[in-house]
């Protein structure tokens, strides 16, 4: 994106407060204000005029907020469950899609009216995505397909999907895919809750059977897929990072640092107390830590100076949080051996819970952490790579075509 | 406030010209020059240090002759001078003996010692540490006699850093009020040094005994909580200096790991060295950011200093050791040899992790702090 003009501060109020004269958050439904909020291109202004936008920088989003919570108490605020097609879906469609499609889903991605899933990893296929095996074959204007998507969220949810598919086994990987949007509602197309460590279903299962998707839903050219998930993957960074405690001793710390101040007076020894003290400085001191690199990093960024320390985070939350949770348990000691919630498999609900009850699922939970978004391991080739500059790992699929590639 | 850490254009400059500085007077060779001398620093390069760069007297306030600096130049100097191994009495005089004399000191005192520190004429450490193995200001046990101004001292200190080349010997001793400080010099009757053969060449320290030793009295009242953050803005400092020498590490292991071929590829191309070079980096930035934030929340002057200080000595000591360890193992044979750089930083940082406490000791304190 070249650098966007600016629109002075005084302009961009003026158009906030012509969209709050005609609808007002406190008296209308999400959907309907944010129909509006889209129309008067306050939705994304960064994005063109006509398509939710003013074509303006993307920092003066946060004008457009601040001048609404100046007027209204209530926001309306991106839902929780667009997140990806806010954040991933919109993007893609303006950068690949026609004018009839930009025109048809970008309102309603903004709106809350439709939900997006991302379609891309695959049982064969996570870290190594781009080696994915569900097939699209062409038959007259439609092609058609069969395979299976795993990991999805919100697939049960959403009306539409992004996905990429193989379209050409016989080149190597990365030239043989291509990206397609779905109508979640196609024939052939069956979403499963995937139950997890937790006995939940965060995510799902997609499988295609026979799916006819029309070529017109095709967003690049054949055999550009890769590309296309790019700019997808590209946003997801934005869509999932940030965040973090902002105050010292905030966060999930404050609920662990309860649980140990909650311990059973006799319970543990002197000799044993002094140990589990220790582990919990230790704890305390890495999420402190962690949000002081956060701080650095957001300082660093600002002033135009990104370092590495802009890149540790993701891999750094990981492990700190895993260890967090299992400290929380050796805390609970003997307590920890019930999980009152219990194993009932269900779809993931946002449930209340103790701070005991919390530490029990965050446990669980905590073991995605090093997994979802990129392993540990991969997260480590990357900073091996790119900040230090070592050289990559051999690759043995380079330039081989796909169907000759080994897999499991 | 220190949720800023923004570093200006003259803090850019000041490490700009520091690193330059220590590339030039104390590379590698300059070092083990430097360490096997018993002095175990270069004098001209302190003059230097302290007339052209005027760093010695980097947090001596300008009316004392000093550069009038605060905490985060003191963040980047540690930085610089650790990263270099720098063989100098650069924490033992300019930080922990000069912010002991601004922090304790008499204002007399202050006028006639401050300026001969900051002009690097005279050597001034801090004689605190006691045999007995403590680092908790309940461990000073040893006592002057006499009452007044002048007093004698009777007993052992250990530890000091440079001890055997101070002009001036600042000893922190337990009063009847809580503590307090005396002033010996070198030429005192009844005073003797001798050096301690340390684990760490570039670093040198000594035990100093006193047989009836006249020592002046330089202090009023308890001394006891000034005293508590002057060692919290040294070991800082020290956490700083700690940062630099992991972050150097770092860049010796990932050079090393990018030129030594074995089975026909760089070594660094293989995970089990990647990732842990990976691992590195993250614990790097992660004692960057305990280094830095205790140094800015000094600068603004915050009620948590100490905390802070506590969380960074901890943690910066256990970053460097790691990173010098793994920077040995990286380096295969070469790593164990004395010929190659990696064992300087393994001593240095196994040291610096002693020095002022060790990790468990500032954890326990930090856990106090945070009511753990």
């Amino acid at each position: 994106m070249a650098d966007l003009r600016e629109m002075p501060e005084a302009e961009l109020r003026g158009r906030v407060q012509k969209l709050l004269a005609e609808v007002h958050p406190e008296r209308t439904d999400s959907i309907t204000f944010r129909r509006k909020q889209f129309e008067h291109g306050l939705a994304w202004v960064h994005f063109p005029e006509g398509h939710g936008g003013l074509g303006i920088s993307p920092r003066q989003q946060l004008t457009v907020l601040d001048e609404i919570q100046k007027h209204s108490k209530v926001v309306h605020g991106d839902p929780l469950v667009s997140t990806i097609g806010i954040g991933m879906g919109a993007p893609t469609v303006l950068t690949y899609a026609s004018e009839a499609q930009k025109k048809y889903h970008l309102p309603r991605i903004f709106s809350g009216e439709d939900i997006w899933c991302q379609m891309f990893s695959e049982p064969s296929a996570g870290s190594d995505v781009a080696g994915l095996s569900s097939r699209a074959v062409r038959d007259g204007d439609d092609w058609v397909v069969n395979g299976q998507k795993v990991w999805t969220s919100v697939a049960h949810l959403a009306s539409w999907g992004m996905l990429i598919v193989r379209t050409n086994p016989d080149v190597p990987k990365h030239d043989g895919l291509s990206y397609f949007i779905v109508d979640m509602k196609t024939p052939g197309v069956t979403v499963r809750p995937l139950y997890q460590i937790t006995g939940e279903a965060e995510f799902n299962e997609v499988f295609f059977d026979n799916a006819r998707i029309p070529h017109a839903n095709m967003l690049g050219k054949e055999g550009q897929g890769w590309r296309v998930a790019i700019t997808t993957l590209m946003n997801e960074r934005v869509a999932i990072g940030g965040g973090g405690a902002k105050r010292k001793g905030a966060g999930a710390i404050s609920q662990v640092v309860q649980l140990w101040q909650k311990r059973k007076p006799g319970a543990l020894s002197a000799a044993q107390e002094a140990i589990m003290r220790d582990r919990v400085t230790r704890a305390w001191m890495d999420n402190e830590l962690l949000r002081i690199t956060n701080q650095r990093a957001r300082a660093a960024q600002r002033s135009g100076n990104p370092g590495p320390e802009g890149s540790v985070g993701k891999l750094a939350q990981a492990e700190i949080n895993k260890r967090l949770w299992e400290l929380a348990i050796d805390v609970l000691g003997a307590d920890a051996l019930a999980f009152e919630a219990g194993f009932e498999l269900r779809q993931s609900g946002f449930e209340s819970r103790t701070v005991e009850g919390l530490a029990k699922y965050q446990f669980l939970r905590s073991r995605a952490n090093s997994i979802e978004g990129g392993t540990s391991e991969i997260m480590k080739n990357i900073l091996g790579e790119r900040v230090l500059g070592l050289p990559g790992d051999p690759r043995v699929d380079k330039d081989v075509p796909w169907k000759d590639v080994p897999r499991s | 406030m220190p949720s800023d850490f923004v570093f200006t254009d003259e803090h850019d400059a000041l490490r700009q010209n520091l690193r330059a500085f220590l590339e030039k007077r104390s590379d590698e060779k300059a070092v083990r020059a430097a360490m096997v001398t018993e002095r175990g620093y270069d004098t001209e390069v302190w003059q230097q240090l302290a007339r052209e760069l005027g760093l010695v007297g980097l947090i001596v306030p300008e009316e004392h002759g000093g550069a009038g600096f605060g905490p985060v130049e003191l963040l980047i100097a540690m930085e610089e001078m650790g990263r270099a191994l720098l063989c100098a009495p650069f924490l033992g005089t300019s930080v922990f003996a000069a912010q002991t004399l601004l922090s304790c000191a008499d204002s007399v005192t202050q006028k006639e010692l401050l300026p001969k520190l900051a002009s690097g004429a005279a050597i001034v450490s801090v004689a605190f540490a006691e045999p007995n193995g403590r680092w908790d200001l309940a461990g000073i046990q040893l006592r002057a006699k006499g009452t007044g101004a002048n007093a004698t001292l009777d007993g052992e200190k250990t530890l000091v850093l440079d001890g055997s080349s101070a002009d001036v010997l600042l000893v922190v001793a337990r009063s009847d009020a809580g503590l307090e400080l005396l002033r010996v010099d070198a030429n005192a009757p009844g005073l003797s040094r001798s050096a301690i053969p340390p684990l760490d060449l570039t670093r040198k320290l000594a035990r100093v005994r006193f047989a009836n030793t006249p020592a002046a009295r330089i202090s009023s009242g308890d001394q006891t909580a000034h005293f508590e953050r002057v060692l919290a803005l040294t070991c800082a400092a020290l956490a700083a200096e700690q940062v630099g020498g992991a972050q150097k590490c770092l860049e010796l292991a990932t050079d090393y790991a990018k030129s030594r071929l074995q089975f026909g590829r760089p070594i660094g191309s293989y995970q089990a060295i990647k990732h842990k070079c990976a691992e590195m980096l993250v614990s790097v930035e992660m004692a960057k950011s305990a280094a830095t934030n205790a140094l800015f929340v000094a600068a603004a002057n915050e009620p948590d200093f100490v905390e802070a200080a506590a969380l960074a000595k901890a943690y910066c000591s256990e970053a460097y050791f790691h990173a010098a360890a793994d920077n040995i193992q990286i380096h295969g044979g070469m790593g164990f040899t004395w010929e190659a750089a990696p064992h300087l930083y393994f001593k240095r940082a196994k040291a610096s992790e002693l020095l002022f406490g060790d990790p468990a000791h500032h954890r326990e304190e930090l856990a106090k702090h945070v009511g753990l």
